[in-house]
């Protein structure tokens, strides 16, 4: 019975692991393939997104970014779902937080708009995420061809917003106005002067996050609405058995995965820019898809994960920059390979894995 | 007690003319489960041979290991005089064999010929395929009445006439056997009988044929000899012309150990389920309940026999709430229901109704679930399990914890995912959470498919102690004993329909007819 079953250590430390391990070393060939040196490469890195005040900083706010998604992607993947559209929802969202801030932060200090950006991102995040999840429900339309076209539905209509409806009178650029003080999230390095962050962009939405990585743990294992999300994942037959309707689980879960994607807007739009920027999700919402796969859905692997996933972009910016002849196609080309390596193989290592823990439990049950 | 392996009649099928298939103590094993236990089978060249058993009695198995699907683990294949190693179907088709499969493996928007050219096309260019393949199909069909129009596509044809498509492919690369897997499931009656001259049209012309089914009737109509499967054991090999139907049910059905059940006659009071005029269709569009009314008293068990497949699975999915139904209603404690109206099955728990379903893996458990999660589910809204918003995980724990006790499931650990229990304390899970919600009514499939005897027995005392709680208890089981022993009225299920109703004191043989489809009318 218990064969093909793993270890919680090992599906959930050693096989990362292992992805990460193998990512890394086809990096490291084509690090030398352009006549560099690898572990060169690996010290600017490391040194980049660690080393100092500055590089943690943005390390972290790149991870606030990959929290987001990744408790987006990981919350429907437990209904059975796998949500494409991060994206998409995450660049509507940041449009709901975007109309909170303008419409409030002229009068009310940023604790004021906070809550409301928060509901505004959630909102049109989950609105973004409900027309796919309700064509799924109710007419199967596959999940994951409806959310990758919303992605490109949602990219043009925010260039038709911010070229047209959003951006200011005699402005040149696409995005909406600055916010005043009152539609700004403090950034830490104001918060926590005594922590060296250097200029970097990090801010309170990384503890908004965090929050947001309690609420979902809670929700998945302590709630009957999770409770109902995760029969639904595993055995569709037995949530129908149990009396619970597959079109609510689908729709109610899409909302709330479109929402945390759609508060990746917090971060970007009220923490960082002050505004809302064309294409500020810069594909954030796609590596949500590998975080999520590689914390294994679980908000601490999750945001483990993230951190990895901040420290190469952070890093990586780093290493393009010591080593001009990696260049930051180079950089993208190593981020993919550990995208490719620890979200699309996943299951490349897993046989291996699984038949050497299954000879060495048979072994052990014969002696 | 089991029955052995008729010798007499396995030696008289090989002195019965050449044999073209010799299968020589089979054995397979999946894991734990011994799928196929040292098969011996001769049959006949030129015969129509047929392989009956319940769902799971091991006839996929041997044909897939015949057909190169799976490989035995021992035993030895003869075909036609010589020892043969089959790792493929590559091989099978070699060697002259060929298989229909239940679900048909064609192209839907490919024609006829293309179909049956699909593997054999020969050359980069496809217009000499064609040629042949037209020419050729053109010479089976008359050969063997088989008219189809080669150019129809395929997805357009009606079932009967995509099945036909099967069989020209399978004669088309050259098979002297054919193995239909249950060739009769998708059709109507008038296309199986088409499908029967066929049958027999082929087996004149020198062609071997196996035929596996559990319908006994087909088996009585069409073939010349029949081989009976049970629990993975070849049983009996009979003559079709010197057995019955009633026998072949009983030995597919099996008279295992009489279980001893104490029970004191049952004392039926007010009828707490009503069932009026109920026809169920399955996910295919084929009506599997027809007509079905039958009442439940508190104090009694219903007892619902048949050969599993006659539509026993969809009644109770229909009465469960978890498939609409065509027509008909349903009385359940005194509350009206419209079972053509869409229901939760959570709605028929809370009027009193409690469903053990027959696949536990499929349905009953979440196999990824721990043991105590798996405890609440279907009544995991309920107020107890409830801590304001939150689930109430430590009370789930320690009520999970005390029915391990009281149904003495083991290992006891809450913890531990559904999948790692044996089969017996799979069913005891799912059997404690049913049977402790305290229901009204309770519908139980296949109570102990897959369970050793020690498990069985307690299963069945439960059982009774519901009954006699003054429960009205709907119990459905291919096992007749088990129907038998527990059972205080006894339905019985041919074909969609009610076919007769018995007492507890029936004889095997009586439900045995029943089964086989011989109505109350007909035998008389």
């Amino acid at each position: 019975m218990s064969k093909g079953q793993l270890p919680r250590w090992v599906d959930f430390g050693l096989l990362p692991a292992i992805n990460l391990i193998a990512a890394f070393l086809v990096s490291g060939l084509v690090v030398i393939l352009i006549g560099e040196n690898p572990l060169e490469a690996v010290k600017w890195l490391v040194w980049g997104a660690l080393g100092y005040g500055e590089g943690v900083g943005f390390t972290l706010f790149y991870a606030t970014n990959f929290i987001f998604t990744g408790l987006a992607v990981a919350v429907a993947f437990h209904a059975g779902l796998f949500n494409i559209g991060g994206e998409g929802q995450a660049y509507v969202g940041g449009l709901g937080v975007a109309l909170a801030c303008l419409a409030m932060d002229q009068f009310v200090p940023w604790y004021v708009t906070l809550p409301m950006a928060i509901i505004g991102g959630a909102a049109f995040g989950a609105g973004w995420a409900f027309i796919p999840a309700y064509l799924q429900a109710k007419r199967g339309s596959h999940i994951v061809i409806t959310t990758i076209m919303f992605n490109f539905i949602a990219s043009s209509l925010m260039v038709y917003l911010l070229a047209n409806v959003l951006r200011p009178t005699g402005s040149m650029q696409p995005s909406t106005r600055g916010f005043e003080e009152g539609g700004q999230l403090p950034l830490l390095r104001h918060l926590f002067p005594a922590f060296d962050l250097g200029q970097s962009p990090v801010n309170l939405a990384l503890f908004v996050a965090l929050i947001a990585c309690v609420l979902v743990w809670v929700l998945i294992w302590r709630t009957k609405l999770g409770y109902e999300i995760r029969t639904f994942g595993a055995n569709p037959n037995a949530a129908v058995y149990a009396g619970i309707s597959p079109v609510r689980i689908t729709v109610v879960t899409m909302l709330i995965s479109g929402a945390l994607a759609g508060l990746m807007g917090i971060n970007e739009v009220m923490g960082a820019q002050a505004r809302l920027l064309l294409d500020f999700t810069a594909g954030y919402g796609f590596v949500g898809i590998a975080v999520a796969l590689m914390g294994r859905g679980h908000p601490i692997g999750i945001i483990l994960a993230s951190i990895l996933f901040g420290m190469l972009y952070q890093g990586g910016a780093e290493l393009a920059f010591e080593i001009p002849t990696i260049t930051r196609d180079m950089i993208v080309v190593i981020q993919a390979l550990v995208i490719l390596f620890a979200g699309a193989l996943e299951h490349m290592f897993r046989p291996a894995v699984v038949a050497f823990f299954d000879r060495f439990a048979g072994a052990k049950a014969v002696a | 007690m089991t029955i052995s392996l008729d010798n007499q009649s396995v030696r008289e099928a090989s002195t019965h003319g050449v044999a073209a298939i010799e299968l020589k103590g089979i054995n397979k094993s999946f894991g734990p489960v011994h799928a196929n236990k040292d098969i011996d089978l001769v049959v006949g060249k030129g015969s129509i041979h047929g392989i009956v058993g319940e769902n799971g009695a091991g006839k996929s198995t041997l044909m897939s290991i015949l057909y190169g699907f799976y490989t035995a683990d021992t035993g030895d294949i003869i075909v036609d005089g010589k020892t043969v190693k089959i790792p493929d179907s590559k091989t099978a088709i070699e060697v002259g064999i060929g298989m229909v499969h239940q679900h048909f493996m064609l192209v839907d928007p490919f024609t006829v010929v293309e179909n049956v050219m699909l593997g054999a096309e020969g050359g980069a260019m496809l217009s000499e395929g064609i040629a042949r393949v037209r020419k050729e199909l053109g010479r089976l069909a008359d050969e063997y009445d088989m008219k189809i129009d080669l150019d129809a596509v395929v997805g357009e044809l009606p079932v009967g006439l995509q099945q036909r498509v099967e069989i020209l492919k399978a004669l088309y690369r050259g098979a002297d056997i054919l193995i239909l897997d249950e060739p009769t499931g998708v059709l109507t009656p008038a296309e199986a009988d088409h499908l029967f001259r066929i049958l027999r049209v082929l087996r004149d012309e020198g062609k071997t044929i196996l035929l596996i089914t559990h319908k006994l009737r087909e088996i009585m109509d069409v073939t010349d000899q029949v081989s009976v499967m049970r629990r993975g054991e070849m049983v009996a090999s009979r003559k079709t012309a010197e057995t019955s139907m009633s026998e072949l049910a009983e030995l597919m059905v099996g008279r295992s150990v009489l279980l001893e059940v104490n029970k004191q006659p049952a004392q039926p009071k007010d009828a707490l389920l009503k069932v009026a005029n109920l026809n169920v269709k399955d996910d295919r569009g084929v009506m599997r309940v027809k007509n079905v009314s039958l009442e439940v008293k508190a104090g009694e068990i219903l007892g619902i026999a048949g050969v599993s497949g006659n539509g026993q699975s969809e009644l109770l999915k229909a009465l469960s709430g978890i498939t609409r139904a065509e027509t008909g209603s349903m009385e359940l404690v005194g509350n009206t229901i419209d079972l053509t109206k869409n229901h939760s099955s959570s709605d028929f728990r809370e009027l009193g109704m409690s469903h053990v379903p027959e696949d536990r893996h499929r349905m009953g458990l979440v196999n990824a679930f721990s043991e105590y999660e798996n405890s609440i589910l279907g009544y995991h809204r309920e107020q107890k399990y409830s801590n304001g918003m939150l689930l109430n995980v430590s009370g789930i724990r320690e009520e999970a914890k005390e029915r391990m006790e009281k149904y003495d499931i083991r290992p006891r650990d809450t913890e531990l995912k559904a999948a790692k229990f044996s089969g017996g304390n799979q069913q005891k899970i799912v059997l404690a959470r049913e049977i402790e919600c305290d229901p009204d009514v309770l519908l139980i499939g296949q109570p102990t498919r897959g369970v050793d005897i020690g498990a069985i027995e307690y299963i069945h005392k439960r059982i009774i102690e519901m009954r006699d709680a003054g429960k009205a208890v709907l119990l459905v089981s291919v096992e007749l004993d088990e129907i038998r022993s527990l059972a205080d009225r006894i339905l019985v299920m041919f074909d969609g329909n009610v076919v007769g109703e018995r007492g507890p004191d029936a004889t095997e043989q009586e439900l045995g007819l029943l089964m086989a489809g011989v109505t109350d009318e007909a035998a008389e």
